[in-house]
């Protein structure tokens, strides 16, 4: 399934100054491997942490979780708390 | 069993009611033990050796002297500490902070640590060390360190985010943006345009209790730490990594904490107590002075932000930017970017941006301090909120609430939102008494709101029925603020019985999975749908006892008030079975009566508050008073309103600390000036009102009892409230943080000309 990722500043030099890049995926798994593979740039990013946003909640941790058609997705930097 | 985090409409038999806290009678009668309490027999004492400099060159180490002084132990430098961190440069970072390995990098930086029979000896040993330092220029104010011409501390760091892509080493390391319009047509449509600029300094978390732990490590290479810590699994973790060891040889133990704040997220010392065990082969107690904390553990960042804001004259903002600037001190993170990414999050803009430079500097290194980050960048953009509402001539409050982000705004860090608090809090405010309330001469009234992100985790709960029918608890998550008292009530409520009968205790490193820290107002949330589950584990297990006992399918039994029932008509003669019964017969129904819980709890939800403050200002001395405070904040389900309004009210007292009086300060020479209560000044009771609080509860549709974090966006709207206060009692705009006497009375006297 091909899905619109909307990246943050920091990640978009690594794609060429793009806000979002198309990606086929249906996992969060999914969506850090084609993104690692096809954007080499981005995997000390996500070794470091990255947030995905499906319609608006925010998933940090549970990299199985599906990519519904059509959802809006962002990354995120992974926020520390204090 | 369920492990569905969905939220449950139900009514409530203990959950929001308002128990005695487990902890309340030791914490007063002086029995809780906290980090500094332990002791083993034949522990040494360990102090650490730090550099007086802000930036050197470590040329040579001499301990030979401190060696041969009797009762010494053993002394280590960073060649007791070799690099194990296999190319992870934030490990190596950590590593570094720690012990520095051939640079120093601020004020207190550690470079030698002694452990001795006592403290007197430990004391002489340290004197006896001779360190060679080759001195560099340093720099310590954010606005400095990105200048080109900057003193440089690592060879390694060019920006990342910057295109072109930067090619040279600086102490500028990361830029990021965020946001989305056009903000330059925003502004060609906007009737007003402001623009301010904003600086706060850097604050400390200024927890009661020092660090402090107690390490004992085995010839065999196994290992023992107790320690006051935010999460006692991260710090077995990475000092387990940082020395050698196995995770599971390292069994750390958390004491209670006085205070964290997200100041004892990051290890500081821990490695250096397990280092001179395990040279010494004793157990070494190390404990810091207050000098140290201030020094050498991790503070917030001091900020320079930028803001411009455009609106029309009937208060529709049309564009919104911000430039913030955050100093993480002398290792890279990037804290001006969470600034960033929070800076706008309360408002529904249709052209939005904010960027975002980080930059290294010859300050200890930075960390988290509640809600990390949003308190400044909430200061900057409030200000200018307030300046844009009162160039327009609409009350401040009235321009929040029409900008308010709502469900369905995209959020000037990215995705839309679902539901949300903001519109609600600002309403709060808007009908609160406290905005009726006549004013005092001198004294100004502020109105601010904030933002900040939550988060769950990963969390493992171990729930046991006792054979007496009570139950106990184990958890991994950190108790910091209450969450034995709603772990508790959760089990309880989901058993169906009294409180006083569930038990909750914080395990260590060996007896549960992997539990994340307590930060991110993830405490109460994560661990009380671990518990829900682990309840509901054990009700099963308990459901097939009672189905074992009367011989009937597992499905005729159901679990109603603390009770086993057998449901249906031919099952009607059947007396309930109580959970006290259950448990007489574990034993002969198949064994113990357990439930578990192991989950991420992802989908914490976002967090909004408003908040209210009055402050005098006497004009001759510039010092400045609150009068009255009240917090309006989102709580999804306060599970136990008291620690929730204690929550508030901690969050609202820190950031009226840090808006009023606390600050470092940095000598030309780069040291830290006030490393004391005395001089770095944090409110104490007689300081401030009774702050009032009024929860909100608008339901986490992701947790079943409605939870949402509470911990943290306390913080946030107070620098910004207080400020706006102390602006309309003098009639000047605040822009500096910490409003002292001696930055009010000058602001007032250049103000008057």
């Amino acid at each position: 399934m091909s899905i619109e990722v909307h990246l943050w500043g920091a990640l978009r030099p690594l794609v060429g100054g793009a806000l979002s890049v198309s990606v086929e995926a249906n996992t969060i798994r999914e969506l850090f491997r084609v993104l690692t593979n096809d954007y080499p740039g981005m995997e000390p990013h996500i070794k470091r942490g990255v947030a995905v946003a499906i319609n608006g909640q925010i998933y940090r941790d549970q990299l199985d979780t599906i990519l519904p058609a059509n959802a809006e997705i962002y990354l995120m930097p992974r926020v520390p708390g204090g | 069993m369920s492990m569905d985090a969905d939220l449950v409409t139900k009514k409530f038999k203990v959950i929001g009611t308002r128990v005695a806290r487990p902890d309340g009678v030791d914490k007063v009668t002086g029995r809780a033990r906290f980090g500094a309490d332990a002791s083993l027999p034949g522990q040494l004492i360990a102090l650490v050796l730090r550099s007086p400099h802000p930036h050197a060159i470590i040329k040579k180490i001499d301990t030979s002297k401190a060696e041969k002084l009797s009762g010494v132990k053993a002394i280590i430098t960073s060649a007791d500490l070799p690099d194990y961190t296999e190319g992870d440069r934030g490990l190596l970072d950590i590593l570094e902070n720690c012990m520095a390995r051939h640079k120093v990098y601020y004020d207190g930086h550690a470079v030698a640590a002694v452990a001795a029979i006592d403290v007197t000896t430990a004391r002489a040993a340290l004197k006896l060390i001779k360190v060679d330092y080759q001195i560099l220029p340093h720099v310590t104010h954010v606005d400095d360190a990105l200048k080109a011409d900057s003193p440089l501390l690592h060879t390694h760091i060019v920006t990342e985010g910057v295109s072109p892509e930067a090619t040279k080493p600086s102490n500028y390391n990361k830029f990021a943006e965020y946001g989305h319009g056009d903000i330059e047509l925003g502004f060609r449509e906007a009737d007003v345009i402001i623009e301010k600029s904003y600086k706060t300094e850097q604050t400390h978390q200024g927890y009661i209790e020092p660090h402090s732990c107690l390490a004992s490590v085995s010839p065999d290479g196994a290992a023992e730490m107790w320690v006051c810590t935010q999460g006692h699994f991260v710090y077995r973790n990475q000092c387990a990594k940082l020395l050698g060891l196995d995770a599971n040889k390292l069994r750390v133990t958390a004491s209670e904490i006085g205070g964290g704040f997200g100041g004892k997220t990051h290890i500081w010392a821990e490695p250096l107590a397990l280092a001179l065990s395990r040279k010494a082969n004793r157990p070494v107690k190390l404990t810091m002075s207050r000098e140290e904390v201030f020094r050498c553990t991790g503070p917030t960042s001091a900020t320079s932000i930028d803001v411009k804001i455009g609106a029309k004259k009937d208060g529709t903002v049309t564009a919104a930017f911000a430039e913030l600037r955050y100093t993480s001190g002398c290792f890279p993170s990037n804290w001006a970017e969470f600034g960033a990414m929070t800076a706008w999050a309360c408002y529904d803009f249709k052209n939005v941006k904010s960027v975002s430079k980080d930059a290294v500097s010859n300050r200890p290194k930075t960390a988290a301090y509640r809600a990390p980050s949003a308190p400044m960048a909430a200061f900057a953009i409030e200000n200018t909120m307030d300046e844009i509402a009162k160039a327009i001539g609409m009350d401040p409050l009235e321009l929040r609430i029409k900008n308010a982000a709502k469900e369905g705004t995209k959020s000037s860090y990215g995705p839309v939102y679902g539901p949300i608090g903001i519109g609600p809090t600002l309403q709060a405010a808007k009908d609160h008494p406290h905005m009726k309330a006549p004013l005092a001469p001198n004294t100004g009234r502020g109105v601010a709101c904030g933002f900040w992100f939550n988060f769950g985790g990963q969390t493992c709960v171990d729930l046991n029925v006792t054979p007496d029918g009570t139950t106990t608890v184990a958890v991994g998550t950190m108790d910091v603020g209450g969450s034995r008292a709603s772990l508790a009530l959760a089990v309880a409520e989901e058993l169906g019985v009294e409180y006083k009968d569930v038990r909750v205790i914080v395990a260590d490193t060996s007896s549960l999975g992997h539990n994340d820290m307590t930060d991110g107002s993830r405490g109460t949330f994560s661990s009380s749908m671990a518990a829900i589950f682990a309840a509901r584990n054990a009700i099963t297990v308990m459901r097939q006892k009672a189905a074992k006992t009367w011989e009937i399918p597992l499905e005729d039994v159901i679990w109603e008030d603390g009770h086993a029932k057998a449901k249906g008509a031919s099952h009607g003669n059947l007396a309930p079975m109580s959970i006290k019964e259950i448990a007489a017969i574990a034993g002969s129904t198949g064994g113990p009566i357990a439930g578990h819980a192991e989950i991420v709890a992802d989908n914490a939800g976002v967090s909004f508050g408003t908040h209210i403050a009055d402050c005098h200002v006497d004009p001759e001395t510039g010092q400045s008073r609150i009068t009255r405070y009240t917090v309006i904040q989102d709580a999804g389900k306060a599970m136990h309103p008291s620690y929730v309004e204690g929550q508030y009210q901690g969050g609202a007292a820190q950031g009226i600390g840090w808006a009023l009086n606390e600050e470092y300060v940095y000598g030309a020479n780069g040291r830290l000036q006030n490393p004391a209560f005395l001089d770095y000044r944090i409110p104490v009771c007689s300081d401030l009102p009774f702050i009032d609080t009024q929860i909100l509860e608008i339901p986490n549709p992701h947790h079943p009892y409605g939870v949402r974090g509470v911990g943290e966006t306390g913080i946030v709207p107070p620098l910004a409230a207080v400020s706006i206060a102390v602006t309309n009692a003098t009639g000047v705009r605040m822009t500096h943080i910490p409003m002292s006497p001696p930055r009010v009375l000058k602001a007032i006297k250049t103000h008057r000309g």
